[in-house]
């Protein structure tokens, strides 16, 4: 099922199109990647999409109607821009944004508690934001963008300037609040945390959308013919006509070795041709990482797959 | 959630932030106490002053002509030396015990500058004044006398006369009302300098606040939330409460201290002298106390009936049109300048970038301060006339002119006027914030803000 939906959105800034003519769709309960070089279009669309600004044309839909304006409290969104009054302490500040949303002070006291609690931020409740550190004050933003319990949370780059430790704790609790029924869609530049994350992605560059698909699906497309061969013992493998050796690796008594197909023939093919050489204990299409396609896409500036 | 809910969260963190600040307790406490330390303190002064005794000796070098002229006055003490002569006593009168000489020339008569007072320390006017009153009158009289008329004193006294102009407003119906100019400029002043005050500091905070709130990107999260518009209305509304709050608590503690003070210091009395040296537009409601300053120096029954003239004025002022007018223009006026406060803050980075936008509002509101003051002068001006009616100014210069008295027509145009630009401007405002408060490193020129105003959705 689809919750949220844009249709051929559109929207000028003066003399630059910000977005073209771009259509999304997210399916619900899922991790939505929202991936694109910088000023590609995405800051817009999530604008656009918490009604800040208004699309010059085009159609949103939420859980397949109109999106109207008290959608507002169906969802969450973490700016990019971290955003909290300096000199207000943490605690009252959290509760401002949660009655902001709609929630009685009551309901979101209760809420609160739970939430400082389970990300170990009790302490802070008192503190002025100004004297809490950078990473800090991200859980208590992040805490605010989804204690309304949204249907569609939108994190901006929401891993941006927390350490490991805590960029897995809130990894976890992304997971955590799908899991709970939300849907997350997810705007970042750590292909690895789309690898991780992310069920769909759209890929934007000059407001256009340049690729879409299920995150899986488009690394095996991209995959082309490389394919990843592994053999026991440490051999070497030669070419032929058939295919090419990418490179080699001798490890842990095993060789893996990455090939690329010149012609097009089956993979069965292949396989018999590979099986002289040695022992297969795995073959699999080289996956390329979201890192080398994103850079791929952005390049070509196509969102067709190329080898 | 209803809209209006809504803005009353902001409106609520907008006042409760601002005015649990330090900055803010400091000032509402210390403002009044000030204020009651410029008012106590000059008269206080003032009584111990006249706790001193002076003895001043009168010397005339023998012409005996203004023997007992000049009375006795509170602490002041005329000793009429007869027989010495002015030489004999100059070097050594403090060791008298007197205050000073008072020398008088024969030549009084022709000569005004013929009297000296001789003293180590620098009299005070109001001494000067009444020997100079006394010597006058006695001079007077003695050249009346020289006429030889007969029953001079009779005459005398059926001649003396006292003037006291009644101003009396009438109006179309032949209704008529006694007023005084006195109340009508204090009422002028006050509601003109508070219109001012609220207009100016808390539009200006107005943008300070949107300036913060871009600035610190907070303004990303809220409008997420509620539309821009609704934020800036709670923040000037917020910010205006916080400016009525901070008026009423000096008002009352500026009288709680000056009550206080004055029962347990000063004696009853001397308090109508001690009010002559309080600036008229501070002490707003009592406008009759502060009238005094007129009446202080004639006699005891003419200041009571003064004092009833001057209720009665208080009391036929147009107090229905009075409170009107002030809630509308203020309602209107700070509405009007606070957006366009929001929206100078909304267009820039930073506090120093506001300054090529300020200039163009600055100017109206000290310009209106202005013509309101000179309106007090003269209300019946052209240049009055026009201010009033010109919106921007409208507010602070159509308060001032009202307790004058302004035709109905004048009011209900410069209303009008202010009606539909306050609209057009907080519309206006209302756009460039929206686009202002998202846009960020990019150099606002006025050209800039007017592409923003016409940006859709």
């Amino acid at each position: 099922m689809i919750i949220f939906e844009a249709r051929n959105v559109s929207k000028q800034y003066g003399s630059t199109l910000a977005l073209n003519n771009l259509s999304i769709s997210v399916p619900k309960q899922s991790i939505y990647g929202l991936l694109g070089p910088n000023g590609a279009g995405k800051t817009t669309l999530i604008r656009i999409i918490n009604q800040i600004t208004g699309p010059d044309s085009g159609e949103l839909l939420l859980e397949g109607r109109k999106l109207r304006q008290d959608d507002i409290y169906e969802i969450g969104y973490l700016p990019e821009e971290r955003g909290l009054y300096k000199k207000m302490k943490v605690g009252e500040q959290a509760l401002y944004f949660a009655r902001l949303k709609g929630i009685s002070k009551a309901e979101a006291m209760k809420r609160l508690r739970y939430w400082f609690k389970k990300l170990e931020m009790t302490d802070w409740w008192n503190k002025k934001v100004e004297e809490l550190s950078k990473g800090m004050a991200q859980k208590v933003q992040f805490v605010t963008t989804v204690l309304h319990e949204p249907k569609l949370i939108i994190l901006d780059e929401p891993f941006t300037g927390f350490d490991p430790v805590n960029a897995s704790i809130i990894k976890n609790e992304i997971l955590f609040l799908r899991d709970r029924g939300a849907t997350i869609l997810l705007s970042t530049h750590d292909m690895a945390s789309v690898e991780e994350l992310c069920d769909n992605i759209t890929l934007i560059d000059h407001g256009m959308s340049m690729l879409e698909g299920k995150v899986d699906e488009i690394r095996r497309a991209w995959a082309g013919n490389e394919y990843s061969v592994t053999f026991e013992g440490n051999i070497r493998v030669p070419e032929n006509g058939n295919f090419q050796i990418l490179h080699t690796d001798n490890e842990d008594n095993k060789t893996t070795v990455k090939i690329k197909c010149l012609k097009d023939i089956s993979t069965n093919e292949i396989l018999s041709e590979l099986m002289k050489s040695g022992n297969i204990i795995a073959f699999n299409p080289a996956l390329p990482s979201m890192n080398d396609i994103f850079i791929r896409v952005v390049k070509s500036k196509s969102g067709m797959p190329v080898n | 959630m209803k809209v209006m809910s809504k803005i009353s969260v902001i409106i609520e963190r907008e006042y409760i932030t601002r005015v649990r600040k330090k900055s803010f307790i400091i000032m509402t406490i210390l403002a009044p106490v000030l204020l009651a330390l410029f008012i106590v303190v000059p008269s206080l002064i003032m009584m111990n002053q006249d706790t001193e005794m002076k003895k001043i000796a009168v010397v005339e070098d023998g012409t005996d002509l203004f023997k007992n002229a000049i009375p006795n006055i509170k602490n002041t003490e005329f000793v009429y030396l007869g027989n010495v002569k002015l030489e004999e006593i100059k070097n050594n009168f403090e060791q008298a015990g007197y205050y000073g000489i008072l020398y008088i020339s024969p030549e009084v008569i022709h000569v005004p500058e013929a009297v000296q007072l001789i003293s180590r320390k620098q009299p005070p006017i109001l001494l000067l004044e009444h020997i100079e009153n006394s010597l006058e009158k006695e001079i007077e009289r003695q050249k009346l006398l020289s006429y030889k008329i007969e029953n001079l004193d009779e005459i005398m006294k059926n001649v003396r006369t006292r003037v006291s102009v009644q101003t009396i407003k009438i109006d179309e119906s032949g209704n008529v009302k006694e007023t005084s100019t006195g109340v009508a400029m204090v009422l002028a002043y006050i509601t003109s300098f508070v219109m001012y005050f609220l207009v100016f500091v808390f539009g200006a905070q107005v943008m300070r606040g949107v300036i913060e709130e871009k600035t610190s990107r907070v303004v990303e999260v809220i409008i997420s939330s509620v539309k821009p518009i609704q934020l800036m209305m709670g923040k000037i509304i917020g910010l205006a409460l916080v400016g009525l709050t901070q008026f009423l608590i000096w008002i009352i503690l500026t009288f709680a201290i000056i009550t206080a003070v004055k029962s347990a210091l000063i004696p009853e009395q001397k308090i109508t002298e001690a009010v002559q040296s309080i600036p008229q537009d501070i002490m707003s409601q009592n406008a009759a106390a502060a009238m005094q300053t007129t009446t202080v120096t004639t006699t005891e029954p003419v200041q009571a009936s003064e004092f009833i003239k001057i209720f009665n004025s208080a009391l036929n002022q147009p107090w229905g049109l009075i409170i009107f007018c002030f809630i509308y223009y203020f309602i209107t006026g700070y509405l009007l300048y606070a957006s366009v406060f929001a929206a100078v803050g909304s267009a820039v980075d930073n506090e120093t970038d506001t300054q090529q936008f300020m200039l163009p509002i600055t100017l109206p509101v000290i310009l209106g301060l202005f013509v309101a003051m000179s309106t007090m002068q003269n209300p019946e001006s052209s240049m009055a006339f026009w201010f009033s009616i010109i919106p921007f100014t409208s507010p602070i210069v159509m308060m001032a002119r009202i307790p004058f008295g302004v035709p109905l027509w004048e009011i209900a145009l410069s209303m009008f006027l202010m009606a539909v630009t306050f609209i057009i401007f907080v519309w206006m405002s209302a756009k460039i914030y929206r686009t202002g408060i998202l846009m960020y490193g990019k150099k606002s020129s006025w050209k800039e803000i007017w592409k923003w105003l016409t940006y859709k959705g």
